[in-house]
């Protein structure tokens, strides 16, 4: 059995077993029956006992949002954050703009400058959240790593047109000097095997 | 040349005796790579990249001449192994941080080495510190730079500058192993690319140049790069616009490349100019001087009706020339319908002066272009500030003289650093002002078919003529004997005895003799440096195209008729081909359109000029109007071309022609004009959408349309008048701008920052008691103003200049029509 087949077998054990369905009523009398013995059957109440049975022994399985939150996979493709470099904290952003031309529903923005120490320096840097499809296609376009998907899903505002920052992207310098800078996963994160894939280039020194 | 036939990958192709295979291929679509050969430019065989193999050798492509019969490989498994090496060489310790380059994606070394497939690298070197360097207006990243020195061509062979050359890079010896083991080629560009690097031909760190930035436009990676541009924006987020450059009479084609002005602001905002650099070379004020749009938020109604009404009002429309031809039109338009009077005074000293000249000529217009130019191999220029007048002009003239082996002569008042540094092939002669008429008779006399000439003119040139006897210097060769002792062994005793012997020898000796020479008192009056007949039979040698362009300076003069006959004369009876420079950008179209008055009425409005209302696109007038760069409309250019030009950025206030409308005119759009410009005029009736910008790949221009040069009638009379013993003598003051600035709207944009004032050139200064930044009071016949000196290189000699693009200035007022004027300057 190869790969692919061996999830292609949905028999995965005994106990499954086909559920037996009715026939659908096709005459207007056979139709006047099924409702007939489905109001009186008093399923209604047997649905109304177990809400209440449960209620009682307060064995509750459900998660209680917003006191309680689901992790969220490392791949989840919520708000963007921008990342720092783990030595020296510095933005890992160089402003190549990649981003900004690959973004489908033309969301992202940036303006760039020649900085003091002959540079390329991020100005400005915005995302339109409200226009952003989250396809995740800048985080994997990014060649630093810097722009990647968070988890910070919760992103309800009065205004369509809310904009954010790159401010409120980066992250906070205290996280990264404290290790606390999440690396991203996905795509456009290096693959594990990427140095024997590389050819080196000689060295004259 | 004589057309021949070569075969380049087993295609026939045709081209002409001589051309370069490489044109060849690229004229007939055959792809043959090349990094540092610039069209229109010299060899510079620094990349070796365009290797072929002709007739079972291997050549460069750039610079191996098509021959009849000619067989071309384009690509052998030898040639592949030099071109990989190559671009492996070319990406040895060039920087990986394709992401941060100004050059975004347009990068020929990015595109080659994916081209050549090099996906791993062989060669290295130890690199050695190369710093970027802030050039003024440029921006130079050695780390960058791959040395194709295609800026260091374009700077000498196309622009004169030459303020560019490769400088030594100081960096080791390659491995000695890598000349056996790497391909030969590839060896050789590697040895002489890891020797230099771009500097400064002055030596030092201050550029000194016309600031054109051609340079930054031709650098095929991100190693030059304009200052006001470097890291604002990604080529790739740019629309580009294509355009026509709205300064002067070149109607250069550009691009404008737009995109939104910031996170914030929608608004198109214009981040660079670039162009089409293989055949259209720009100036400065074309390559940085964009933003000079009338930022106009909405419609002022207001402001609009009084518009109307001033119109109604009004009975004269004084106008400049910097407007496109469907305004002109419009203008036109409104005088027949209204009996407007139309002041231009420029454009009309030019339509006087193209019509003196159909009077003999009997064509309408000049019969050459700047094109032509190029490729001529004598050039004189008569009349015109050259480099500032029309910056493509001196391209013109430059780049003949580089590529043709070319010669020419530069007649002007005013002496010029910049064209004394073009080569000693170009002879300037500074006559004095108001002697262009005798520069032209010279012209006759030097050039001019006598026997075709009409007989009053030879006979007025001969009187110039004398016969003298002049004790001249000759060198003869002459034989001399001479008795020398000489030492001599003497072969029977072996000692050393001195014998006496004759010795001849050839011994050079100056004999002076009386020669009868032919004297031209031409020359002393139009003022020729010292031997010129002899430095004169030395330019002609081998000359075969002669071109002469003729400027400004002529349509004011006093007597511009006598010039514009002595003009036709010299393209009729000589052979030189002319060319006649309009004064400003659209001066041409202008004089072709508008029947133009010469008396003010009562009541004027003003068209980006002060009037009684005043209609501006400079922002400061009654009503706004759209700048060139805000409008849709066609410019005519000194190649006698009809322009198209795009709007780049928004204008949302009022046209000249809802102006027009509400006077009873009627069309939706300006570009409605452009079918009816005047056929009768050399116009062709052809919509604006249906004009075409661009070049083909054999370099063949295809924008707008060429006006019709139409048949005039002549009466036959080809008289002229001797010229004037009249000169100006004291200290004289001329009307110029410098380079780079044309009008009030070069003058309003960020980039070119060229102060006005009083220009006094740096060798006057040193000798004067003037000193920049001195407040001056400049007082002449017409008129006084105060403004400051201000030190400039680029001008010579003892005649101080006086621009036109500050209208604050209102130099204007202090001349009488003609250029120059005599002025008394005093210190205040």
């Amino acid at each position: 059995m190869s790969n692919t087949e061996m999830f292609k077998d949905r028999n995965i054990s005994e106990d499954y077993f086909l559920l037996d369905i009715e026939d659908y009523p096709t005459t207007p009398w056979e139709k006047f029956k099924r409702v007939v013995k489905r109001s009186f059957k008093g399923e209604l109440f047997v649905g109304l006992w177990v809400v209440l049975r449960e209620m009682i022994k307060f064995d509750i399985h459900t998660i209680q949002y917003p006191e309680e939150k689901l992790p969220i996979g490392p791949r989840y493709r919520a708000v963007h954050e921008m990342k720092r470099l783990w030595e020296s904290g510095t933005e890992r952003c160089i402003g190549c703009g990649l981003c900004e031309k690959i973004c489908i529903s033309n969301c992202i923005r940036m303006e760039t400058r020649y900085d003091e120490n002959q540079r390329k320096e991020v100005g400005e840097y915005s995302i339109n959240l409200g226009r952003c499809i989250f396809c995740g296609y800048c985080a994997e376009v990014c060649p630093e790593l810097a722009i990647t998907h968070g988890g910070e899903y919760e992103n309800a505002s009065e205004q369509r047109e809310h904009f954010i920052l790159y401010e409120d992207m980066l992250t906070p310098i205290d996280d990264v000097l404290n290790k606390k800078q999440r690396e991203f996963q996905g795509f456009g994160a290096i693959t594990p095997h990427e140095d024997e894939r590389l050819k080196k280039t000689p060295l004259a020194y | 040349m004589s057309k021949i036939t070569i075969t380049i990958d087993g295609k026939e192709v045709e081209t002409q005796a001589g051309e370069y295979v490489l044109n060849a291929a690229r004229a007939n679509n055959i792809f043959i790579p090349a990094i540092c050969y610039l069209t229109r430019c010299s060899p510079t065989l620094a990349c070796r990249i365009c290797l072929v193999e002709a007739d079972g050798k291997q050549v460069y492509a750039c610079n191996a001449k098509a021959k009849e019969g000619m067989n071309i490989v384009t690509t052998t498994e030898n040639i592949e192994k030099e071109r990989r090496a190559i671009m492996e060489v070319y990406d040895v310790n060039h920087p990986l941080q394709c992401g941060v380059c100004d050059q975004s994606g347009e990068c020929e070394l990015q595109n080659y080495t994916l081209e050549m497939g090099v996906d791993s690298q062989h060669y290295a070197i130890k690199d050695v510190p190369r710093p970027a360097k802030d050039w003024d207006h440029l921006h130079y990243d050695p780390g960058l730079c791959i040395v194709c020195e295609r800026c260091v061509t374009a700077c000498k062979d196309m622009i004169g500058d030459t303020s560019l050359k490769t400088v030594p890079r100081g960096s080791d010896p390659l491995d000695p192993q890598y000349k056996e083991s790497m391909p030969k080629d590839a060896y050789a560009m590697w040895n002489k690319l890891n020797k230099s690097i771009i500097g400064l031909t002055s030596g030092g760190d201050m550029l000194d140049c016309t600031k054109c930035g051609e340079c930054a436009a031709v650098c095929p990676v991100g190693a030059l790069v304009d200052t006001h541009y470097i890291y604002t924006t990604n080529a790739w987020e740019c629309e580009q616009i294509p355009a026509t450059c709205g300064h002067c009479s070149a109607g250069c084609q550009i691009y404008y490349d737009v995109k939104h002005t910031s996170i914030e602001s929608d608004e198109p905002k214009i981040y660079r100019v670039t162009n089409e650099w293989n055949y259209v070379s720009l100036c400065g004020a074309g390559r940085y001087g964009f933003d000079y749009q009338n930022k106009v938020e909405g419609k002022d109604e207001e402001a609009f009706s009084k518009a109307v009404e001033a119109f109604k009002k009004a009975d004269t429309i004084s106008f400049t020339s910097t407007i496109t031809n469907e305004e002109a039109l419009i203008l036109q338009r409104l005088k027949e319908k209204y009996g407007y009077k139309l002041i231009n005074e420029e454009a009309r000293s030019f339509q006087k002066f193209l019509k003196d000249y159909s009077e003999i000529s009997g064509q309408s217009l000049w019969g050459s272009d700047l094109e032509e130019v190029h490729h001529s191999d004598f050039v004189v220029s008569v009349g015109m500030a050259i480099k500032s007048d029309n910056p493509n002009a001196r391209y013109a003239l430059n780049n003949s003289m580089k590529m043709n082996k070319g010669a020419g002569l530069y007649f002007h008042p005013v002496k010029d650093p910049v064209i004394e540094g073009l080569g000693k092939n170009i002879v300037s002669i500074y006559h004095k002002p108001l002697q262009e008429e005798a520069v032209l008779y010279l012209l006759l006399d030097l050039f001019g078919d006598k026997e075709k000439l009409p007989k009053e003119i030879v006979e007025y040139l001969a009187s110039f003529h004398s016969k003298v006897m002049e004790t001249k210097k000759e060198v003869v060769k002459k034989k001399v004997t001479e008795t020398v002792k000489v030492k001599k062994v003497d072969e029977e005793s072996g000692e050393e005895i001195e014998v006496e012997e004759e010795k001849t020898k050839m011994v050079n000796e100056t004999i002076e003799k009386e020669v009868e020479v032919d004297k031209n008192a031409l020359f002393d009056i139009v003022g020729v440096p010292a031997k010129f007949s002899e430095t004169l039979e030395k330019l002609l040698k081998k000359k075969e195209k002669f071109a002469l362009m003729v400027g400004p300076d002529f349509y004011t003069h006093p007597n511009s008729k006598n010039l514009a006959r002595l003009t036709a004369l010299i393209e009729k009876y000589s052979p030189f081909k002319l060319v006649i420079v309009p004064p400003l950008t659209n001066s041409l179209g202008v004089a072709l359109i508008n029947e133009l008055d010469e008396e003010k009425g009562s009541f004027t409005i003003g068209y980006n000029t002060k009037g009684d209302f005043t209609l501006s696109a400079l922002g400061d007038g009654d009503l706004d109007m759209p700048a060139i760069n805000q409008q849709e409309g066609t410019l005519t250019s000194v190649n006698k071309r009809v322009n198209p030009t795009n709007q780049a950025v928004p204008y949302r206030g009022y046209e000249l022609n809802d102006i027009a409308n509400a006077l009873g005119l009627e069309a939706e759009l300006t570009v409605d004009y452009t079918k009816e410009l005047p056929v009768e005029k050399g116009f062709e009736s052809k919509d604006f959408d249906e004009l075409p910008n661009y070049w083909e790949n054999d370099g063949t221009e295809v924008r707008g349309y060429v006006l019709n040069n139409m048949t005039v009638e002549s009466k036959g009379d080809e008289s002229v008048k001797p010229f004037g013993e009249e000169t100006l003598e004291g200290q004289l003051i001329y009307l110029a701008n410098p380079v780079r600035q044309f009008t009030p709207f070069t003058h309003k944009t960020t980039n070119l920052d060229e102060k006005s004032g009083l220009y006094i050139s740096e060798e006057y200064l040193q000798k004067s008691d003037f000193n920049e930044g001195d407040s001056v009071r400049i007082t002449t016949d017409s008129g006084e103003l105060t403004t400051t000196v201000v030190c400039d290189n680029k001008i010579a000699g003892d005649i101080f200049v006086l621009p036109t693009f500050d209208k604050n200035l209102n130099s204007e007022a202090l001349f009488s029509g003609y250029r120059f004027n005599r002025a008394s300057i005093e210190k205040v």
